[in-house]
């Protein structure tokens, strides 16, 4: 994952970049998988390194596909890049180990999820019960965003078609 | 891309599979991995294959864009049409308990229905995004009219 995030920072031609954005995903996919997160898994595998990689290149066909090289220098970001990258670090310092059982996140509702939904959902999949029914209001919100996402892409650029013989100018 | 026949076909003979999977994920969501995100994902990228391949023309006609529009609106409705099922039987927005016989049912039934929403926002917001772009420019998208 560092390499492919490596040739992302270094690369130019912005079609190698959204293919190697795919490639990351499914790295990650598969990180998830080894994390025992299936459906953090199956959702990273099929939207980002599927569609989304589809929908890029979409994007990128509008465009040009090379990067405009800058000139400025690239020091005093790099440092605060560095600077932020060690803060994150030293936060993680703090965290409870991988897997420890009397970490916070272990302690608080995931018990009472394990040990009620399925005699108050009657569904196996805790995950599925979880953001269906107990986090019903954050899963609406999610689909209100990709509502909104749709519509706004309508909006935008769901026109232009019709008008296929007009020259679109101001664009 | 129609010309090419090994493509063609091998896309007609993966297209159903891929729409059978999705209706899977979809549906046994409650049981295994998967539910109406990644379900709606999987099924536009059906649509979006069949899209590459066949020419957007051909896809509008299986998929018209209206439709496409209208599940976009209609799969929120659906999720937000239950919670208010819930209100006008007495109980909390977004509380399937009322939709069964019994509390659990109810549950599960409610669940099943929003996951159903969910896949068909996604699905059509995945569907109507690539349209959107790949009509602006066909030529480069490789698509023939």
């Amino acid at each position: 994952m560092a390499a492919t995030i490596y040739f992302v920072v270094r690369l130019h031609n912005l079609l190698a970049v959204v293919m190697l954005g795919g490639i990351y995903s499914l790295l990650a996919a598969t990180m998830f998988v080894v994390l025992d997160a299936v459906d953090v898994a199956f959702t990273e595998a099929a939207v980002g390194a599927g569609i989304s990689t589809v929908l890029m290149l979409g994007a990128l066909s509008m465009t040009t596909s090379v990067e405009k090289t800058d000139a400025r220098s690239t020091l005093l970001p790099l440092l605060f890049v560095v600077l932020a990258g060690f803060a994150l670090i030293y936060g993680t310092l703090d965290m409870p180990h991988y897997g420890d059982p009397i970490a916070p996140i272990h302690q608080h509702v995931a018990p009472t999820y394990l040990a009620d939904s399925l005699a108050k959902t009657s569904v196996p999949n805790v995950v599925t019960a979880v953001l269906a029914s107990y986090r019903g209001y954050d899963t609406l919100g999610e689909v209100v965003v990709i509502f909104t996402a749709g519509v706004g892409v309508v909006l935008l650029i769901g026109r232009g078609r019709r008008r296929p013989g007009r020259k679109r100018d101001g664009e | 891309m129609s010309h090419h026949l090994i493509v063609r076909v091998v896309s007609k003979l993966l297209i159903p599979f891929i729409l059978l999977f999705a209706l899977y994920v979809q549906f046994h969501g409650d049981f295994g991995p998967g539910g109406g995100f990644q379900a709606g994902v999987i099924f536009a990228s059906a649509f979006i294959l069949y899209a590459l391949v066949f020419g957007l023309d051909n896809a509008r006609r299986v998929l018209p864009e209206w439709v496409t529009r209208a599940g976009i609106a209609l799969g929120v409705l659906i999720y937000g049409g239950t919670g208010v099922v819930g209100i006008l039987l007495g109980h909390n927005y977004l509380d399937y308990s009322p939709l069964g016989s019994t509390a659990p049912l109810g549950q599960h039934i409610g669940i099943s229905v929003i996951e159903f929403g969910v896949g068909m926002t996604v699905a059509s917001v995945m569907a109507t995004i690539f349209l959107a772009f790949a009509g602006r420019n066909r030529d480069l998208f490789d698509l023939e009219e």
